[in-house]
């Protein structure tokens, strides 16, 4: 398969008023085409600033500090802002995470769903209309016509998500982004929502990234998955070896933090101590060695290598290295 | 098993709020954001109620707590109904009854420190003086996993897993004996929610507490309960203890809402069958006559435009309301 996106080494740093935050402190990403991709952390472990960074979105104090991000063989952060305009929209769609807030509310949907086609295609008025009845269609909203004149207020949070996504793809991007586009939805609707992108991503063979921090909707959805935390990728692989041979602690902890509804067993679950590292002074060390229950001196003093567990799979984690103890993942040498 | 006694009993409860009030309107219409339900709490457990936003599950969490005035019904709180009383006589019950709400940034007054928050129920019914009051404040703290010597610290100065942690230890404060949890984890990370369903666990068994516990999150409510009751438009559609509910669910809204749930394991996943629901939940103004779910349902016969369903034991405290049964 050919890749479509390559992130490397990507650093991007905020200046606030307490100094300078590294959200991002080298990540890197692959993405092939018409292939789903997981990026799974919790809130500040960096994963929307990379793909902010990846749009070039970022506010004003935020800066790209190192790394490239070949989009197609073009590196997205060395080009221009017009030239960025014509790839945003265009190739590369965006859904954001909450949809009441991120449509316009006085704007019709049909203007707003149209509005990439205007910008990038020259298209006459008809045509935009039939593509954006088509792509609504599409998306599942029924009575497409009338729908188009409404506004935001008009659709429930569901239809606006769908809305979004019709927003996103109205131009057929080769890569759609979804920033936790379930995470604001209920259960029922979010199953249909999945089901649409899965859908939506074979009738176009379209590569898509989504952000959640939901391990269940990533395991419904994706191929791949990497595993963010403290502004660094921890661990990726193919979406069974994150689930069953996961290799990195913060990713077990992740997995074991969460009940299992299929289950019978009422066990106890088991949180992941503490809380996440503070990015304005970053440890120079692993990011997790303070929450780890395996840390060892040199966690905390050097930033571990990204270890290859086995294709595809690599795992930033010392307990890799040859010198290192062996552990067993679920003796933690705590009582719980 | 020994049988536990009962701790509140809701009957019929309902809470309807009058839309379209004034002069010129043209017809009165109601939202029936609760309709006559009916459940038991016993002692020392955890009812966890689940369905859709707008399915009525904190109106009823909040009407419980007599936060509304409640439409119709009675809630028998140790063998007391307490659904017509009013402020004064309330206030001994208030004290009894405490809730933990959802958004932990939005339930601290961000003017008071969390000493002044976690004091202000104490101070309300007098409890103590000034003194044991900070004793007891720090000792709060403790249990609820924070440092003791942060009484003076702000809101602000604190993460959403904190100040959940904080909203905990306020409710505690006046020793209650009933806590509705009002979704206390979905603003919270993955990490951190394990954390805080753990701790209200330990609580639980040590001071004894009775929840009630209201989340969309299908996999924790299953985790933290021992009896889970299904709500939709309002109406109490299916209750039964928690694995039972999970392993052999009746009513057709339970099944979809079950099936719904992402599972975290990608070869589960791929055998996990989807009933797909159609549409989203209909305005609970002027809800449908009959069974409100029929528009979505796929088994609905034309009994079920004609009569509402009532709640109907299956044995073992299995209670379903549909038509099909």
């Amino acid at each position: 398969m050919e890749k479509l996106l390559q992130i490397n080494n990507i650093h991007t740093s905020f200046q606030t008023h307490a100094g300078e935050v590294q959200a991002v402190r080298g990540v890197s990403i692959d993405l092939y085409k018409g292939e789903a991709v997981g990026i799974v952390g919790e809130s500040g472990s960096g994963k929307s600033i990379t793909m902010m960074t990846l749009m070039r979105l970022l506010d004003n104090n935020g800066e790209i500090k190192e790394g490239e991000i070949l989009f197609e063989g073009k590196d997205l952060v060395k080009l221009s802002e017009k030239e960025m305009e014509g790839i945003r929209g265009n190739d590369i769609g965006m859904i954001f995470q909450d949809p009441m807030t991120s449509l316009n509310p006085v704007l019709t949907i049909g203007d707003q769903i149209s509005e990439p086609l205007i910008k990038h295609g020259k298209m006459s008025r008809s045509e935009v209309r039939k593509k954006v009845i088509d792509m609504l269609e599409l998306v599942g909203i029924s009575s497409p016509e009338k729908r188009m004149k409404q506004y935001p207020h008009e659709f429930s949070g569901g239809m606006r998500q769908r809305v979004m996504i019709a927003m996103a793809l109205i131009c057929q991007p080769k890569l759609l982004i979804a920033d936790e586009p379930t995470t604001a939805l209920d259960v029922t609707i979010q199953a249909q929502i999945l089901e649409l992108m899965k859908d939506l991503k074979e009738k176009l063979n379209m590569s898509i990234i989504i952000i959640t921090h939901d391990l269940g909707v990533v395991a419904n959805l994706c191929t791949r998955i990497n595993v963010m935390y403290g502004g660094i990728v921890v661990e990726s692989g193919k979406a069974r070896e994150i689930f069953y041979n996961a290799n990195h602690p913060y990713t077990w902890g992740l997995l074991r933090s969460i009940p299992n509804p299929k289950l019978d067993t009422k066990e106890r679950l088991i949180p992941i101590q503490g809380t996440p590292p503070d990015l304005l002074k970053p440890p120079v060390g692993c990011p997790f060695a303070e929450r780890c229950d395996w840390a060892m001196k040199i966690c905390f003093d050097n930033m571990p290598e990204n270890y290859n567990i086995s294709e595809d799979h690599y795992s930033a984690c010392w307990l890799n290295h040859p010198d290192a103890p062996k552990v067993n993942r679920n003796d933690d040498g705590r009582d719980n | 098993m020994e049988e536990k006694d009962t701790l509140i009993e809701v009957k019929n409860l309902s809470k309807f709020f009058d839309v379209n009030k004034g002069m010129f309107a043209k017809k009165k219409s109601y939202v029936k954001a609760v309709d006559d339900v009916s459940f038991i709490i016993k002692k020392g457990e955890t009812l966890g109620i689940v369905g859709e936003s707008g399915c009525g599950k904190t109106t009823m969490g909040r009407t419980l707590l007599k936060l509304y005035e409640p439409t119709a019904g009675e809630i028998i709180y140790n063998g007391k109904d307490i659904a017509n009383l009013k402020n004064n006589d309330m206030l001994p019950y208030r004290r009894k009854m405490q809730m933990i709400f959802q958004d932990p940034y939005a339930s601290l007054n961000s003017r008071m420190s969390i000493g002044d928050i976690i004091a202000e129920p104490i101070e309300i019914h007098k409890l103590m003086n000034k003194i044991e009051r900070l004793e007891r404040v720090r000792y709060l703290l403790n249990k609820v996993g924070l440092n003791p010597e942060d009484v003076r610290r702000y809101p602000h100065e604190f993460s959403g897993g904190q100040r959940q942690r904080i909203g905990i230890a306020r409710a505690l404060a006046v020793q209650p004996e009933f806590i509705v949890c009002d979704e206390p984890i979905s603003a919270l990370d993955v990490s951190i929610q394990a954390q805080v369903v753990n701790m209200l666990e330990d609580l639980q068994d040590d001071l004894g507490l009775t929840y009630l516990f209201i989340a969309h999150d299908l996999s924790m409510v299953k985790h933290i309960s021992n009896k889970i009751g299904v709500m939709y438009l309002g109406k109490l559609v299916e209750i039964a203890e928690s694995n039972e509910l999970y392993k052999n669910p009746l009513h057709p809204y339970t099944k979809a809402l079950l099936s719904a749930i992402p599972v975290p394991d990608p070869d589960m996943a791929l055998q996990n069958k989807r009933i797909m629901l159609e549409g989203e939940i209909p305005s609970p103004i002027d809800p449908p006559e009959g069974c409100r779910f029929r528009g979505r349902c796929k088994y609905a016969m034309p009994k079920c435009a004609e009569a509402q369903p009532e709640l109907k034991d299956m044995g073992g405290e299995h209670k379903v309301a549909c038509f099909l049964y």
